[in-house]
């Protein structure tokens, strides 16, 4: 028993200060995913950082677990008396060395620390033991369904005893049931206080997640990632999902995250960049049409409210949105307080034939694509009606990544072709005029 | 804590393993013999290894069956001591490209020219070379044919070793970021198994390689020099100077029992091994067996000796500097001046090569004449057009039958291990046959020694492509049958496609052999029976035997261009267009 009682110190854990991340060369192509994010981490609470994939949550989370040093800003683990603030971190893909046994992957990070031999077996059984992975300990993680293997990414974050347990998106790799599971069981061992940490700081798109999990979450706007808002969620854990009030909550989240306010340059929305250097979203056509052909039928008529959508089509929120927002970009759909309306030109489509659908497909796409047009202009103007793929993938390079310029391409042949404004030929990687037939 | 069914069945195969400690103990004899045996074995080769050179004047290599044995055990040592060597240039100089980029620059292009150079051209100089660094003693011989084999072992071994590291998993990375690993446990714990698997596959097809080298480079004659060491390449070229076609048969016999033992006794359990560092995340259907491999790890005393090397293992991965030093963390070079270091660098690295130029042109310059340049590259066509011919014929032959036993499952598991043992049997012990036959019935040497190029790598082409026909779906296999497809349509349509990407790289690995293996093909003996063809192959052979090494420089280096272009123009492009448009996902 200590004499004294340690002065009880209030410093958060963590405190990121107008944090900055560039991805891409030097010069030119530069992508912003972070811009200016502040974020402290107190003591005693389960945070979410949510978003849609290109959000920069990750790149956050990576910022503080030390993985990546950010363009400019600052992050800071403030002196506590309780000892230097640790993280330790549970991957998406489990990230488990497939060469190593269960006990062997959750030693690694105190092997890697030079803890003695019989010290590490002795925390990682325990650790072993907690997280329910008993009976494991000498299978190899091939062995292992998805849940086990997370619960092996879990216990080997844990047994360093860090203060704080970052997760990127944890659950998303596993089906629904097991997702389940886990977070239960992790949500059980917080509440009873039998993990060594005093935070958890997670990353994740799945809105309801964020809500039965978190007690306060951050959300993110895309393009670049910037947190719009914080909302403290104040409902009794445990939560259930069917609880008016979780409803409500998850509704406002929604609302937030399709509010376009939130564009934060004149572009056409959600998308980086703007006119030819838009970096477009590979979403198929099939799924438009779908999309379409929801919300126009019974019972939404039309105007349909997000989360209700993602629940009919069994969506996630992260899947849904980059399909709303290319018909927004289409203007086949408006995005306002998280609902869908298709315009008039969209009902105009649902009703269609296939060739007529073509047809409307074809206006939209040049009207509204700045890429498409610009393909079909350069092909109309040439004698040949023939241009090399590589002349658009160097303009689009001038002004995104090389990765994003390749996207936006494989996104814009794939609609060029579908609407037959264009054709385009993969081994000559070739765009013509010319009819297949 | 919930768990789903599908969790407890995974528990019980490993049960079922740890219930397995009963041991019986004939496993524990067999496994301790053959270790034992082995270590004898290895401790006389070694012996005989370091004995003066008078000794092997004293006791030349004979013909006595009796000691056929011995000289097996001398030639399959000198293969695994190059494998070492080979294993330690790869783990050194293929991590020193993956890490250091301005290395990467100038080994990765070497690494890829060396694998398609004729090797055996070299001989001459390395074993001039290897005689004055230990004059005197057997030793310098030795070293000059185990470098021999290296050179045909080491290069696709740092290539397939440089390619794992640059493709280590990204989320794998970071874990060992994130724990703070010191780069001796990263390089233990995530690069070295990680790179295991396909590290294996590329010694096995180095040892397949390192046969017809050793062959070649036992009995070594530079000009006046001649020099026969013990071992199976010796005997053969005895037996064929006397025209002894008993002797040859049976030392064709003794290097086929070799093959078999070290596939089993070595390969077979080196694979099922490295299977548990295949990175996937799911157990595969079929994982390959070995009997030496399971007795291993059956016996019981095996188990409690590998313990305390494992326990060994672990403590060098756990090795740490004495004094923990602060990480050395220099600002990232501003790109401006990373940008000039690199230019820099390009610039000494092309001052080298001006340089390197310049030396060879100088000491070819002052012995050849331009004419030399046009002859040996006419013979260079004459030997192109023969691997062009030869390798066409190959596809012919092989391709149908390949197709044909790679949908049959029962036939390819029967068939598909005797491919392979062909591939390795080095064909250099199969020509006195052949030699025999042409001088006896006064064949033209010109068409009837080419065949023998593709003896040994044809082999390539055919496993290859019933590993591809064995690979195509089933699913297409039942629509193409649904859909009556057949004949032409369904080779151009199902076969085809579907084998292509295996083909290519068989025919790759089959044409970069066959070049090799023109310098022993093109001009070979029988007695005193003395035949060649007009190739280039042969023009470096001749050279090799007269000691001109202007010559043979001047061969290798002309024979390098034409397999490096070939390479270039035919089978990278094959290659891409199978990666991207071909590939099944």
């Amino acid at each position: 028993m200590t004499c004294f009682t340690p002065i009880k110190t209030t410093a958060p854990l963590v405190e990121a200060k107008a944090v900055r991340h560039l991805y891409g060369k030097t010069e030119g192509a530069n992508l912003l995913v972070l811009d200016n994010v502040d974020l402290t981490l107190e003591e005693n609470e389960i945070v979410g950082l949510l978003g849609r994939s290109g959000s920069g949550k990750s790149t956050l989370l990576r910022s503080i677990a030390g993985l990546i040093k950010p363009t400019s800003g600052d992050i800071a683990f403030p002196p506590r008396s309780d000892g230097p603030t640790t993280v330790g971190m549970v991957f998406q893909s489990f990230a488990l060395f497939p060469w190593l046994t269960v006990l062997q992957n959750v030693e690694v990070g105190l092997e890697a620390k030079g803890v003695r031999a019989d010290e590490r077996r002795r925390r990682a059984l325990a650790a072993i033991d907690l997280i329910g992975l008993d009976g494991f300990e000498n299978a190899y993680p091939k062995e292992l369904s998805g849940g086990m293997r997370q619960r092996v990414g879990l216990a080997r974050a844990l047994v360093v005893d860090p203060s704080i347990l970052l997760m990127d998106e944890p659950f998303s790799a596993l089906d629904v049931l097991t997702a389940e599971t886990l977070r239960t069981d992790l949500l059980d061992l917080w509440s009873e206080g039998r993990m060594p940490i005093k935070s958890i700081l997670m990353v994740t798109h799945n809105i309801e997640e964020a809500v039965l999990m978190c007690d306060r979450i951050l959300v993110f706007s895309s393009n670049p990632g910037r947190v719009v808002s914080t909302i403290k969620v104040d409902l009794p854990q445990p939560r259930n999902r069917q609880d008016p009030a979780f409803r409500t909550q998850v509704e406002r989240i929604y609302a937030q995250m399709t509010r376009p306010d939130q564009a934060p340059t004149a572009n056409d929305g959600a998308f980086p960049g703007s006119g030819l250097g838009m970096v477009l979203p590979r979403v198929s056509t099939n799924v438009m049409a779908g999309l379409i052909e929801a919300v126009h039928a019974a019972p939404f008529d039309g105007r349909a409210p997000m989360p209700d959508l993602a629940q009919a089509l069994q969506y996630e929120a992260d899947e849904l949105f980059p399909i709303a927002e290319t018909l927004q970009l289409l203007r086949l759909a408006e995005l306002r307080e998280g609902d869908l309306a298709l315009t008039a030109t969209a009902r105009r489509y649902a009703e269609a034939e296939v060739d007529a659908r073509k047809q409307i497909f074809a206006q939209q796409l040049l009207a509204h694509v700045p890429l498409a047009a610009h393909i079909r202009r350069v092909l109309d103007e040439r004698p040949s009606h023939v241009a090399p793929a590589s002349r658009f993938l160097d303009e689009l390079e001038d002004s995104m990544s090389p990765s994003y310029a390749r996207q936006t391409q494989r996104a814009v042949i794939n609609w060029g072709r579908y609407a037959e404004i264009f054709s385009y030929d993969e081994g000559a990687e070739r765009f013509s005029l010319d009819d297949p037939a | 804590m919930v768990f789903l069914s599908g969790d407890l069945k995974a528990a019980r195969p490993f049960a079922r393993f740890l219930r397995a400690g009963t041991v019986p103990s004939w496993a524990d004899l067999v496994a301790f013999v053959l270790l034992a045996a082995l270590a004898v074995l290895v401790l006389r080769g070694a012996e005989d290894m370091s004995r003066p050179l008078a000794a092997l004047h004293a006791a030349p290599v004979t013909l006595d069956p009796v000691r056929l044995p011995e000289y097996a055990l001398r030639t399959t040592m000198r293969m695994f001591l190059a494998l070492g060597a080979s294993l330690v240039f790869t783990v050194t100089v293929a991590t020193l490209a993956a890490k250091s980029r301005k290395a990467e620059l100038l080994i990765v292009p070497a690494l890829d020219i060396l694998q398609s150079v004729p090797v055996l051209g070299f001989l001459t100089f390395t074993v001039t070379f290897f005689m004055g660094l230990f004059p005197g003693r057997q030793l310098g011989v030795e070293c000059a044919a185990i470098f021999a084999i290296f050179t045909s072992q080491a290069w696709n071994m740092a290539f397939s070793f440089y390619q794992s590291l640059r493709t280590i998993p990204a989320d794998l990375d970071e874990v060992s970021r994130q724990f703070r690993f010191s780069p001796w446990r990263r390089f233990t714990r995530l690069e070295l198994p990680f790179a295991t698997p396909s590290l294996v596959w590329n010694v096995m097809m180095s040892m397949s390689g390192g046969w017809f080298f050793v062959v070649a480079s036992e009995a070594i004659t530079v000009g006046d020099t001649t020099v026969t060491l013990p071992g199976i390449g010796s005997w053969l070229s005895i037996a064929i100077a006397r025209q002894d076609m008993g002797a040859v048969a049976l030392g064709v016999a003794a290097m086929a029992v070799v093959i078999v033992l070290y596939d089993q006794l070595v390969f077979r359990p080196m694979v099922a091994w490295a299977d548990k560092f295949r990175f996937e995340q799911t157990a595969s259907q079929q994982r390959p067996a070995s009997w030496p491999y399971d007795l291993l790890r059956r016996a019981a005393w095996t188990r409690s000796l590998a313990k305390p090397l494992a326990g060994l293992f672990r403590a060098a991965s756990d090795l740490r500097a004495p004094i923990a030093l602060p990480a050395p963390r220099l600002p990232a070079p501003s790109p401006a001046l990373g940008r000039i270091l690199d230019g820099l660098w390009a610039v000494l690295v092309a001052a080298v090569v001006a340089g390197g130029a310049w030396l060879l042109w100088s000491f070819l310059g002052a012995r050849l004449a331009f004419a030399d340049l046009c002859q040996v590259g006419l013979l260079g066509l004459a030997t192109l057009v023969r691997v062009v011919v030869l390798i066409a014929l190959a596809t012919l032959v092989w391709v149908p039958i390949g197709v044909w036993i790679g949908l049959r499952p029962a036939w390819a598991e029967r068939l598909q291990p005797i491919a392979q043992f062909l591939a390795a049997l080095p064909a250099n012990v199969l020509f006195p046959f052949a030699v025999a036959a042409i001088v006896a019935l006064r064949l033209n040497p010109d068409i009837w020694l080419s065949p023998l190029m593709v003896l040994g790598t044809q082999w390539y082409i055919l496993f290859n492509v019933i590993a591809g026909a064995s690979a195509i779906p089933g699913d297409l296999r039942e629509a193409a049958g649904m859909f009556g497809l057949r004949g032409w349509q369904w080779w151009r349509q199902v076969a085809i496609p579907g084998i292509f990407p295996y083909y290519v790289t068989g025919a790759l690995t089959a044409s970069g052999g066959s070049w090799n293996a023109s310098i022993v093909a093109e001009a070979v003996s029988w007695g005193h029976e003395h035949i060649e063809a007009a190739g280039l192959g042969a023009y470096i052979a001749k050279a090799t035997a007269a000691g001109d090494s202007a010559r043979v420089a001047l061969g290798v280096a002309v024979m390098s261009v034409f397999v490096i272009a070939f390479n270039r123009v035919l089978w990278r492009p094959m290659h891409r267009f199978a990666e991207r448009r071909l590939r099944l996902a």
